[in-house]
């Protein structure tokens, strides 16, 4: 006997809504078996991870400030992915944008220049980023690579490439021989919104970028080539798309955007070049562009709701002394749920019993 | 012999019967309790507008969809069929309109995925050679089906349906992209095929060939069953009738009328074939003037494809001199700046090259539109515009649907391509190349499009037809000439020429030319 997929012939368009719904309550389902298993109790540890943070000023602040890179770079990575162009590797284009600002911070550093620097250091992280995405998609467009594979060992590259500057020559000479860069100067730095807690001007940024994206995707003719392209890649080449100039345009947009947030994370709650700079966004991002259907509002929901595991895991590491990797268990099981939820909204499961010679 | 099926079982019994089959697609009723039993021995044909249900029942019979009322039965027992696979193993083999075969994979290997059996490719292969020689259905086993144009690809489809070797065979739409030849091959086929006491349905637009073929006819009209009658004593006007339920107005021949400046100039046009799309072009040579309708007739796998797609510049030329539209050279030019000198281009492919299946039709309106400045401004889509336009394309092409703005892949065969047809014919073009323009439309809508086609070209426009029916090339184009190999021949005025003489052509001998003087003679 197997197991066989079918198109459905009519998809119920209550269907592709209720999805992400069911994705995210079997997550739940998942994650009340795995807190008994660790041997806690689930009600406890849901009040903790999910209604705890929303009740407090400072946690809300903390899930804006979670919330604005997954918003950014998972607006880029639904222009990639509507274009059917699998980008995996935004976490490595979120390290070489904050590279790239970063050295204009440190070389400006103690020198008093005007307010200038910041806008130039997130200009410039949105090329660094851009070039870091615009490699697979020339590896793609001149040999054939498969993106996927490629963006995501460029992600490998970033990281050390990061973790030699600040090692060596981009090390803080009196910060006791800590890897770690000279603290941003203030003009190097993303402002606060308010006095109290860490919520910067970084989600202003993004907010205009839903509503950027939400234009080019929904109302203009290169919003319509994207999605004709992923779609029915003949029909673009008939209606006279350039397949390349697609594949570049996307992973430009999603390599910039990722930049953008790395420099506006490290300018604004971090404060300084370190090691570590992502908690894993640029992989979280692709569960919230999935879960928010690749639409920038879509997006600006799931991002909130993945933020919330983020802040929910650390509390419950403080005080439930529960290990960080079940936030990434919990972020890992909402996306193969969203993707298991979408087949069967789109395909009939049927048994085939074997061997039905004709 | 068909004579002799038909006289010698009086009353066969049906081998697969619908009762009372109701389908709705949200408000609309596809099927509204249609009855139909195909018997042994029997060739039964299924007709009907575009639209009117044949596609969908047809999916109920082999379990594609579901009833939502009503039953099957088979061999007078009733049956469910949950699915094309299981009815597939219980002897019914259905040929769709549209296909599903995987480009990626080749000929042989798209028919074993179809048959339950591990036969080794090898053995196959020489199964679908041997099906070459006996239903004369040429199908190359080893080229990957990406390649294969719409009529290849037909040929493809039937060949796998008759290896799984069916007590019943479906077949939707099997003629519309064959030739002449290839389709008397197939209707040699069918009648073998009932001779063995197995039972054929039938669905075509071409009531001719329904009238030879078939033993009795069901008629479907807006879902609903209209009548079962025997086509040998009806005539295809009285036919038609049953179908639309009013008169048709046969396509008027058009008067004549002065022609224009070329608008589409071929020199010497060449192309290496890419070896996984397409074949090569050899010293193409074509002009078309301003008021004139040029065919172009042959097999399927020719060098149609490759000609249609240097012509929308999908495939641009290495010498931009070797096209030329309406003065400016434009082979080095791809397909929206070729648009934008008005001319414009329906492919032969529906879905997924004329029309993106999972996009909604009103956004498909854009696809060869956006380069007209109309409707995009600036960069940004007006959906006004858009919208008033997609009105106009359902409204004057009569485009049939369920719902206010299906995806493209929820529309009738027929329906679909009235409304490719629409979209480049209100683009007011000067230059139109159409690869089969009435593949899969009803008699009527055939006739509006071919009407429509004449009107255009008698308000200035030129316009190349590429298509495998030669009767539709004789009945509505003015020069006719035939590809071969990746070569064509010149164009002969319709006139002076016959389907014996294109037929040979077709076939690559001489005759083609032969053709060609006798039109010098004249
Ligand atoms: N999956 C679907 N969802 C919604 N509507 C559908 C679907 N399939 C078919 N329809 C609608 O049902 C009606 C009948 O379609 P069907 O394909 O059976 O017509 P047909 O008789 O085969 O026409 P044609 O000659 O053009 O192939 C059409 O109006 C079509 O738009
Ligand atoms: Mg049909």
């Amino acid at each position: 006997m197997a197991i066989r997929l079918e198109r459905q012939e009519t998809v119920p368009p209550l269907g592709l809504i209720a999805a992400p719904l069911l994705a995210l309550l079997f997550t739940l389902v998942v994650g009340a078996v795995m807190f008994v298993l660790l041997g806690h109790d689930p009600l406890r540890a849901f009040t903790i991870y999910f209604i705890e943070p929303l009740t407090d000023p400072w946690t809300l602040q903390e899930l804006v400030v979670k919330a604005c890179p997954l918003l950014l770079i998972g607006i880029g990575l639904s222009f990639c992915y509507r274009a059917n162009r699998w980008n995996i590797g935004a976490e490595g284009q979120y390290v070489v944008g904050a590279l790239f600002g970063s050295w204009l911070a440190l070389a400006t550093h103690g020198t008093d220049a005007g307010p200038w620097v910041l806008p130039a250091m997130l200009v410039l992280a949105c090329i660094g980023g851009a070039l870091w995405g615009l490699i697979p998609a020339f590896l793609r467009v001149r040999f054939g690579c498969s993106e996927i594979l490629t963006s995501l060992m460029l992600v490998y590259v970033a990281q050390l490439g990061l973790d030699y500057l600040v090692r060596g020559p981009w090390k803080d000479p009196a910060g006791f021989n800590f890897p770690q860069s000279v603290t941003f100067d203030a003009v190097a730095v993303v402002p606060l919104l308010m006095e109290e807690g860490r919520m910067h001007a970084g989600i202003l940024i993004a907010l205009v970028a839903v509503a950027a994206a939400t234009f080019v995707l929904g109302r203009t003719l290169i919003g319509y080539s994207i999605e004709l392209g992923g779609s029915a890649p003949r029909a673009a080449a008939f209606a006279g798309f350039d397949e390349r100039r697609v594949t570049y345009g996307v992973f430009a947009v999603s390599g910039a955007l990722a930049g953008l947030a790395g420099i506006i994370e490290v300018a604004g709650p971090i404060g300084q070049m370190q090691p570590s700079i992502s908690p894993g966004y640029g992989f979280t991002a692709i569960i919230a562009a999935m879960l928010g259907r690749l639409h920038p509002v879509g997006v600006l929901v799931a991002s909130f709701v993945l933020a919330l595991t983020y802040i929910g895991g650390e509390a419950a590491q403080i005080s439930m002394r529960m290990p960080f990797d079940v936030t990434r268990v919990f972020q890992g099981t909402l996306l193969i749920s969203i993707l298991a939820a979408d087949v069967l909204v789109r395909y009939r499961i049927r048994r085939v019993e074997g061997a039905s010679h004709a | 012999m068909s004579d002799s099926a038909a006289g010698a079982s009086a009353k066969p019994s049906a081998l697969l019967e619908a009762v009372e089959l109701t389908k709705r697609f949200g408000a609309l009723v596809a099927n509204d309790h249609v009855s139909l039993a195909i018997r042994a021995g029997e060739t039964h044909a299924l007709l009907g507008e575009n639209g009117a249900g044949k596609s969908t029942l047809v999916k109920m019979m082999c379990g594609l969809l579901q009833p939502d009322s009503g039953e099957l039965l088979y061999d007078d027992a009733p049956i469910m069929f949950p699915d094309p696979a299981t009815s597939r193993a219980k002897g019914v083999g259905v040929v769709f309109q549209h296909f599903a075969l995987f480009d990626a994979l080749t000929v042989v290997e798209n028919v074993a995925l179809g048959l339950a059996g591990h036969e080794p490719l090898s053995a196959l292969a020489e199964r679908i050679r041997d099906c070459t020689v006996r239903y004369g259905l040429a199908v190359e086993p080893y080229r990957r089906v990406g390649e294969l144009s719409v009529g290849e690809r037909q040929r493809v489809e039937i060949v796998r349906c008759l290896l799984g070797d069916p007590r019943v065979l479906i077949l939707d739409e099997p003629t519309s992209v064959l030739t002449p030849d290839e389709s008397e091959n197939l209707f040699r086929t069918v009648d073998l095929l009932t001779d063995e006491g197995r039972a054929v349905l039938f669905i075509s637009h071409k009531l001719d060939e329904v009238r030879r073929l078939c033993h009795r006819a069901t008629v479907l009209r807006g879902g609903k069953f209209i009548a079962e009658v025997d086509p040998k004593v009806e005539t295809s006007s009285s036919l038609a009738r049953l179908m639309v339920g009013a008169e048709v107005p046969r396509t008027p021949r058009e008067v004549t009328h002065e022609l224009g400046t070329p608008r589409l100039l071929i020199k010497d046009l060449n192309l290496v074939g890419d070896g996984s799309r397409g074949s090569a072009l050899h010293d193409i040579n074509l002009e078309i003037r301003a008021g004139e309708i040029v065919g172009i007739a042959g097999v399927a796998g020719n060098g149609q494809t490759a000609l249609f797609e240097a012509l929308s510049g999908e495939r641009p030329a290495s010498d931009p001199e070797s096209i030329v539209i309406d003065t400016v050279p434009a082979g080095g030019l791809g397909p929206t700046q070729r648009r934008a000198l008005k001319a414009g281009f329906v492919p032969e492919e529906r879905l997924g090259h004329a029309a993106a299946p999972d996009m909604r039709l009103s956004d498909n309106v854009l696809l060869t539109t956006h380069g007209d400045g109309e409707i995009v401004r600036a960069g940004v889509v007006r959906h006004s515009v858009l919208n008033a336009r997609f009105a106009e394309i359902v409204k004057r092409f009569d485009v049939r649907f369920g719902g206010k703005d299906p995806k493209a892949r929820r529309l009738s065969g027929g329906n679909l391509q009235k409304f490719v047809i629409g979209r480049e014919v209100l683009r007011e073009p000067v230059l139109l190349v159409v690869d089969q323009p009435t593949w899969g439309v009803d008699a009527a809508a055939a006739g509006f499009i071919r009407t429509t086609l004449r009107q255009k070209a008698a308000e200035g426009c030129a316009i190349l037809v590429i298509s495998q029916d030669l009767d539709e090339l004789l009945e509505f184009t003015d020069r006719i000439a035939v590809m071969c190999e990746g070569h064509l021949t010149a164009p002969v005025p319709v006139g002076e020429t016959s389907r014996e003489a294109i037929g040979l052509a077709m076939g690559g001998s001489q005759g083609g030319d032969a053709g060609t003087g006798g039109a010098h003679g004249h």
